[in-house]
């Protein structure tokens, strides 16, 4: 019965989101309060309706219906309840149907918590939103049914990947998802904005929280995912350039630069236009991110099963999207009004060169990602880059990024003056010249990117806390009373920003410190043998055989001796007889200064023990940072919730009475 | 002048969709290769460990083999690598064509990892790649016994494939040898 029920909820959402896509665009262009009324009640029962359909397929999960094709092909009764559900969304239908399930719960979001936008501009986002549903609800009907029967059901099901069994499938997807799906309410609000013809201050107000809450999801979904191939993939990588890393690092980095804009646009009222075709090409990226890895395009580790049918439906749905987007940005964006002006050496200006480098580097990433795809079309035949592309294309323009980073926040709005800015950020230059030095002494000056990564890492931390030591007047008299007081008075916005500017200095550390000094070894032990590494003493304690609920393993126990104490280590080696395969679980001490990583393989003909051992300095830091970025960005955002309630309680919105479109 | 600016997007965007919808057209893990029923192209490559023989075309000739395209740096080559060692132990020949990586990545990647190879050759600069119609890594080529390319598999080579196109194929071409 669930996978029926589901069914029929998938088909009355694809009914409800095309009404939420007509209905209230025509009720905005006739000024009808009761059909833009009837694009919010479409938005809520479609996020009501696709919930159903996802709650009835992880019900058959749970309850171990193999007789759904895709239940059977993904789970077996063996598998713990965690990777049962987790499994909802480790297929291709599974994870598409969690993808437009997110959308629906952000349209519906629209619908429950856009009271306060103007009605007709709420009406239009909820149209393009309710597009948006309907070509990826279409998209999951037509060619990708989660709820396929199969017969006659199979007695128990096939085992889902075991390198995908770990706690790191149950929280990536969702988080990522909420990160990359959640810009389409940026390209919705552009998309509102280009057919009103008319952005303001209210709009960068209302669209930049959903910029800041996808940016954040993505932030914490990306480093999720580089912790889990580090830890999961048994050799301590956190970074491949994967085809499928690089969909989720595009709208990233264009999503950064959008939040930057955006800011300009709601402080100043300057880049419209940019701001808008940033919106609009930030979600596109999330949805050549969705084609990439569903098409078959390219080959990745990530790819679901692929098929070339569901590509031509995807780059069908880009086409239309992106396409009438880019035509609407084409004629009503140049009659928008230009916004404010500002002097070359401002914050505004800052913002803009941030954005320029973003967004070369974002192109960077695209040109080495789809390079055989062109190469194919231009030349028939069809290469691929490797890493050394990205280091030597990528890298070049992150490094003058983090620079600019720590002057942008010093610099005032409108005009500045180059040598006062110099002054103002003396301290943290005068360090990170220390640095630098230091280092070229230490090291010789041929690591020259490690020396800047050092430098430029150290550079934006001390410059992004230097903004809160000048707000406080550190070292200007006020004594300790009067920093206390300007502590308290600091907005939750500008302690945002100071972390977020850190966190990316404080991966750019682990970057550079772990590419630069990582050391490893490989030998054979036996049980008692001790080996040194990085200062420490690494000795295999024991090797025995446990089982575990649907997995064999050969686990070996090892201690590691250091200056900082002592701990004990396991990693295993499992095999998994339903699907035949083997992994490998690290053992990783982690430490605030780096992580010993031990990682075992099969045992030789005489019983010694294959194993890797590697010590990864502050390679914690690189997800540490990441961190900083989100909880730099939930501070932010937090602000404004503040500041909304604080308006909400002075002065009651205005009754929507007034009509919208006048 | 201005107008135009704003068409700019709109007009890249076009260029790209097109190149995508050509680039659907080909399943990237069947790129039919040009160099089938042809003699591989003529190469030399250094050893990846210093002081061992390095790779030349001419290796390849006397016996059906492999020539497996990797890199250290490849994430599915570490997935193939398993089945790799299972072929070696099943005593099928097979050549390692290190591509566009260093020497001394490559020779941790097999002490870490295990050696399947007969022999390894550095294609440092990824030059023999382009001559070989690369596209990305692993890819597996099959060779006959006189040098001739007579399949090519893109992606890493999973049991499945093995038993089912290339085990077959090459006892048909040992029989003719």
């Amino acid at each position: 019965m669930t996978a029926e029920i589901g069914q029929f909820a998938l088909v009355l959402a694809l009914m409800l989101a095309l009404a939420q896509a007509l209905v209230p665009l025509w009720g905005a262009w006739r000024g009808d309060r009761v059909l833009m009324a009837i694009g919010r009640n479409a938005a809520l029962l479609q996020a009501a309706f696709v919930a159903i359909a996802f709650a009835s397929l992880a019900a058959a999960y749970l309850a171990n219906d193999f007789s759904i094709a895709l239940v059977a092909a993904h789970s077996n009764s063996a598998q713990p309840l965690i990777y049962r559900l987790g499994a909802v969304w480790g297929s291709h239908e599974g994870s598409m149907l969690l993808w437009v399930l997110i959308l629906a719960l952000y349209g519906g979001a629209v619908a429950a918590f856009g009271g306060s936008l103007r009605e007709s501009l709420q009406a239009r986002v909820l149209a393009a939103q309710g597009m948006i549903g309907a070509a990826f609800l279409g998209f999951l009907l037509f060619t990708s049914n989660p709820f396929t029967r199969l017969f006659p059901a199979p007695p128990d099901g096939a085992e889902l990947n075991p390198v995908l069994q770990d706690p790191g499938l149950v929280f990536h997807p969702p988080i990522l998802y909420l990160g990359y799906v959640g810009f389409s309410m940026a390209f919705s609000f552009a998309i509102a904005a280009l057919i009103e013809g008319k952005v303001d201050a209210a709009w960068a107000r209302w669209v930049r929280p959903w910029v800041l809450a996808s940016w954040i999801f993505l932030t914490v979904g990306i480093a999720g995912g580089s912790l889990w191939a580090y830890y999961s993939l048994g050799w301590g990588g956190w970074w491949f350039w994967d085809p499928v890393e690089n969909a989720s690092f595009m709208p990233w980095l264009l999503g950064t630069a959008l939040l930057h804009s955006s800011l300009v646009l709601e402080k100043r009222g300057a880049l419209i236009s940019w701001t808008i075709l940033l919106a609009i090409l930030t979600f596109s990226l999330s949805l050549v991110g969705t084609f990439l890895v569903r098409s078959g395009i390219l080959t990745s580790v990530h790819a679901f099963a692929l098929d070339p049918q569901r590509g031509v439906y995807i780059l069908a749905i880009i086409a239309a999207l992106t396409g009438s987007a880019l035509t609407l940005f084409a004629f009503r964006a140049r009659a928008m009004r230009t916004g404010a002006l500002f002097a070359p050496l401002s914050r505004e200006g800052g913002i803009t060169l941030n954005n320029l480098f973003l967004l070369a580097a974002t192109a960077t990433v695209f040109l080495g990602t789809f390079y055989p795809v062109f190469m194919e079309a231009a030349r028939g035949e069809a290469i691929s880059v490797g890493p050394p592309y990205y280091r030597e294309t990528f890298i070049p323009l992150f490094l003058p990024l983090i620079l600019l980073a720590g002057f942008g926040p010093m610099l005032n709005w409108k005009r500045d003056e180059g040598r006062a800015l110099l002054r103002r950020l003396r301290g943290p230059g005068a360090l990170a010249g220390a640095v630098l030095v230091a280092a070229g002494v230490v090291l010789g000056v041929a690591h020259v990117l490690t020396l800047l990564g050092l430098a430029l890492g150290v550079w934006l931390i001390a410059a992004a806390f230097w903004v809160l030591a000048r707000r406080w007047r550190i070292g200007q008299g006020g004594g300790a009373v009067e920093i206390a007081r300007l502590a308290r008075a600091t907005p939750l916005a500008v302690w945002g920003m100071v972390l977020a500017h850190a966190g990316l200095g404080v991966t750019a550390l682990g970057i550079t410190a772990d590419t630069a000094w990582q050391t490893n070894k490989v030998l054979t032990m036996t049980a008692g043998q001790a080996v040194s590494l990085a200062g420490r003493t690494v000795t295999l304690r024991s090797v025995r055989i446990v089982r575990g609920p649907n997995y064999e393993a050969n686990q070996a126990r090892f201690e590691v001796s250091g200056p900082l104490g002592d701990r004990t280590l396991i990693s295993q080696r499992r095999f998994y007889p339903v699907s035949q395969t083997r992994t490998t679980e690290a053992a990783i001490g982690v430490g605030f200064l780096g992580n010993t990583y031990i990682s075992i393989g099969d045992e030789t003909a005489a019983g010694a023990l294959v194993t890797r051992l590697w010590d990864h300095p502050l390679v914690g830091w690189i997800w540490g940072g990441g961190l900083i970025m989100a909880l730099g960005g939930a501070l932010s955002l937090a602000d404004r919730g503040r500041r909304r309630a604080v308006v909400k309680r002075s002065a009651p919105a205005a009754p929507r009475t007034a009509p919208a479109t006048a | 002048m201005r107008g135009a600016l704003f068409l700019l997007p709109a007009a890249l965007f076009v260029a790209v969709i097109v190149t995508f919808v050509i680039g659907l057209g080909h399943d990237p893990s069947q790129l039919p290769s040009t160099l089938i029923g042809k003699p591989l192209p003529a190469f030399a490559l250094p050893p990846v460990r210093p002081g061992e023989a390095g790779l030349a075309s001419r290796d390849l000739t006397g016996q059906p083999r492999l020539l497996n395209v990797f890199a250290s740096w490849c994430v599915s080559c570490r997935i193939e690598h398993p089945v790799l060692l299972a072929l070696k132990a099943q005593g099928v020949p097979i050549e390692g064509l290190d591509w566009k990586d260093e020497a001394a990545a490559a020779a941790r990647y097999l002490a870490d990892n295990g050696d399947p190879y007969a022999q390894v050759g550095n294609d440092r600069s990824g030059r023999t790649g382009i001559d070989l119609g690369v596209a990305g890594v692993p890819e597996t080529f099959v060779v006959d016994g006189k040098g001739v390319v007579r399949y090519k598999v893109v992606g890493p080579i999973s049991p499945d494939d093995w038993d089912r196109t290339l085990a077959p194929l090459m006892a048909r071409l040992r029989a003719k040898t």
